[in-house]
């Protein structure tokens, strides 16, 4: 995550680009590895630890992998598919895998195939910004009430609780039937207003936790700032779980716009997604599964891929589950 | 113990009101609930003014969510605009609902727990990790594509179960549908379970009671699992009202008319009455619930006392 900056950098490189990162450190940790260097002189942090332990973990370079292809062909899509997802000819409406159109087409006569390459930069798009918005969002007002407490502390908590209590299709359902615009943001925009306080209740109990350690009072002693305090000592101590929740949270919120497509309230043609193309095909389920199988089956693979992220990442992280 | 009962009701009443009020608004903001009442035409001035007043909408916001609150704690919903009572639609839908979610929440105890207590046993062979990559499929294939597929297969293909349910929904028809409600928090109970159990096995008073010799059975019934089962408990209670109110899609899907399918019919329709006072008694359910899963710590760990 962006907004806290882990001193050492020491996972810098997670998210894409991690495959070269992956690749070099392999070979290091291969050349050192056998003549049994024993206990390091430095003691390793939480992060370092975490990386390596990740870097060996076939689930997280995997996952990974899936991701960053996924980000590749939202940014270029054409890199892989050399069709138009608008471009529809009825006359082939539900012909199945043809030459050149392995997919088959859906019930508009378009490529089904490069509707789902396309649909992967709508998913992408709405699964990176709700995150980084709910993350951004709920990690400074929950981080901001766990450290400061008090008066401010219990309006937060009964907010959450009251935001809990909300169940999140209904909101979507509710909020977004009058949305007419067609384009992401709105989906995005409900996504945040919903779902900081998830982020919000992680980031406030990990600040109450940090804000106690003997480094944090030293530092108060030594006469630290309270902006300092927070974003020098306790955010990067803090951190850990919003970055393991959130990474679970970006496949949740695109399997979230897929549901909310489906119903009809969340993304709206011509935007292309997996969700509206999944809620068209289900009319045809019975002669055209192809239809709904392509984009299910990306849907899938891509909500699994950041979960499997999230898991990877929790289990580096989490040292009382070694 | 009374005491906390008190305490905790209190610390409902803001919640309950927020989240109300947080639906009143969110509705309000939806569109002018006369624009239905015309048919497909626009209502002339006059005629959409005089209902206005008549059902109290040209009052200020805050104005009238107090009426209707007051109105409610008298048991009284309001009407749809239809003029059927928003009670008896209640009547019709929250049977179904609830009957749904029982068939879920069964499935929930009965093979995610199961699958946790294996899978926790078994820490690293090879039916915890199928059983884990399960999960993780299983929580990453959203319900509504779960929903469809099965019912293509088990409905169309292998004409196992019918397509859609009937008016009825009896508890036999509602099995598929309960599974599809259930599936992804199946998943996470067993997950969740698989953890606790894990990092419970290693505590002393496992290795107490292995130690003076009781059977492996008695260990993981009594000792283990009750102790374990505290964070799934948690899960599964807070889960009840996620469950009425995320049966939207699987009503959606099997044609069920309960909870969800008036929710969505009143949101389609911008029925005012019938979405916030739907939605009012999933809050209280929800509110209820967690209550009742606090409540019950206190069975499963007799550590816990509330003063």
């Amino acid at each position: 995550m962006p907004e806290y900056q882990e001193p050492e950098g020491a996972i810098a490189g997670t998210g894409a680009g991690g495959a070269m990162d992956l690749a070099v450190s392999e070979a290091t940790t291969l050349e050192k590895g056998p003549d049994g260097t024993g206990p390091q002189d430095k003691p390793r942090s939480l992060w370092s630890d975490a990386w390596r332990d990740l870097r060996r973990n076939p689930v997280f370079i995997i996952s990974a992998l899936v991701i960053v292809f996924l980000v590749v062909i939202s940014l270029w899509p054409s890199l892989i598919t050399s069709g138009n997802p608008l471009k529809c000819d009825l006359s082939k409406a539900q012909e199945g895998s043809q030459p050149g159109h392995p997919f088959g087409y859906d019930g508009q006569g378009c490529d089904v195939y490069t509707r789902t390459v396309y649909g992967a930069r709508t998913s992408v798009t709405v699964g990176v910004c709700a995150t980084l918005g709910v993350a951004i969002l709920g990690s400074i007002l929950g981080g901001l009430a766990g450290f400061f407490g008090g008066f401010s502390d219990s309006i937060l908590s009964r907010t959450t609780d009251i935001f809990f209590a909300i169940p999140v299709v209904l909101g979507g359902l509710v909020l977004l039937s009058v949305v007419t615009s067609s384009t992401v943001w709105p989906v995005i925009g409900f996504m945040v207003l919903l779902g900081w306080p998830q982020i919000s209740r992680i980031a406030r109990g990990s600040v109450i936790t940090a804000k106690h350690n003997d480094y944090v009072q030293a530092a108060r002693a030594l006469g630290a700032s309270n902006s300092r305090l927070l974003l020098r000592h306790i955010a990067p101590n803090a951190v850990a779980p919003v970055i393991v929740v959130a990474t679970i949270a970006l496949g949740t919120y695109i399997s979230l716009e897929a549901t909310l497509s489906y119903l009809g309230v969340g993304l709206k043609p011509p935007t292309v997604s997996w969700g509206i193309d999944i809620s068209a095909a289900s009319a045809y389920i019975r002669n055209a599964p192809h239809m709904l199988l392509w984009p299910a089956g990306a849907l899938a693979i891509t909500v699994l891929a950041f979960i499997m992220l999230g898991d990877a990442v929790r289990d580096a992280l989490d040292p009382k589950l070694r | 113990m009374g005491r906390y009962v008190v305490r905790r009701l209190l610390q409902m009443i803001p919640v309950f009101i927020g989240s109300t009020l947080l639906i009143f608004l969110m509705v309000n903001v939806m569109g002018d609930p006369i624009a239905g009442l015309c048919g497909d035409k626009q209502c002339d001035a006059a005629t959409s003014a005089q209902l206005k007043k008549e059902f109290g909408l040209d009052k200020p916001v805050w104005q009238q969510y107090l009426t209707y609150m007051g109105h409610v704690f008298t048991g009284d919903f309001g009407t749809a605009f239809n003029g059927q009572k928003v009670t008896e639609l209640m009547a019709t839908a929250f049977p179904v609902t609830i009957r749904l979610t029982i068939v879920a929440i069964l499935f929930e105890i009965v093979i995610g727990i199961t699958l946790g207590v294996v899978t926790g046993l078994k820490r690293g062979r090879p039916v915890d990790t199928s059983v884990l990559l399960l999960t993780l499929v299983v929580i990453s294939v959203p319900t509504f594509v779960t929903g469809l597929l099965l019912q293509l297969l088990l409905g169309v293909e292998w004409g196992w179960i019918k397509p859609s349910v009937s008016t009825d929904a009896t508890f036999g028809e509602l099995i598929v549908p309960g599974l599809v409600l259930a599936s992804v928090s199946l998943a996470y109970v067993t997950r969740l379970t698989r953890t606790s159990i894990a990092e419970n096995r290693r505590s002393d008073y496992v290795r107490t009671a292995v130690a003076k010799g009781l059977p492996r059975q008695r260990v993981i019934v009594r000792h283990l699992l009750r102790n374990s089962l505290i964070p799934v408990v948690t899960f599964i209670g807070t889960d009840i009202g996620a469950l009425m109110g995320g049966a939207i899609v699987t009503e959606r899907i099997f044609n069920i008319h309960g909870v969800g399918y008036q929710l969505y019919q009143g949101i389609l329709r911008q029925n005012t009455q019938t979405v916030v006072g739907f939605v009012t008694v999933l809050v209280l359910v929800f509110l209820v619930a967690n209550l009742l899963v606090d409540l019950l710590y206190a069975v499963l760990d007799p550590r816990i006392r509330y003063a």
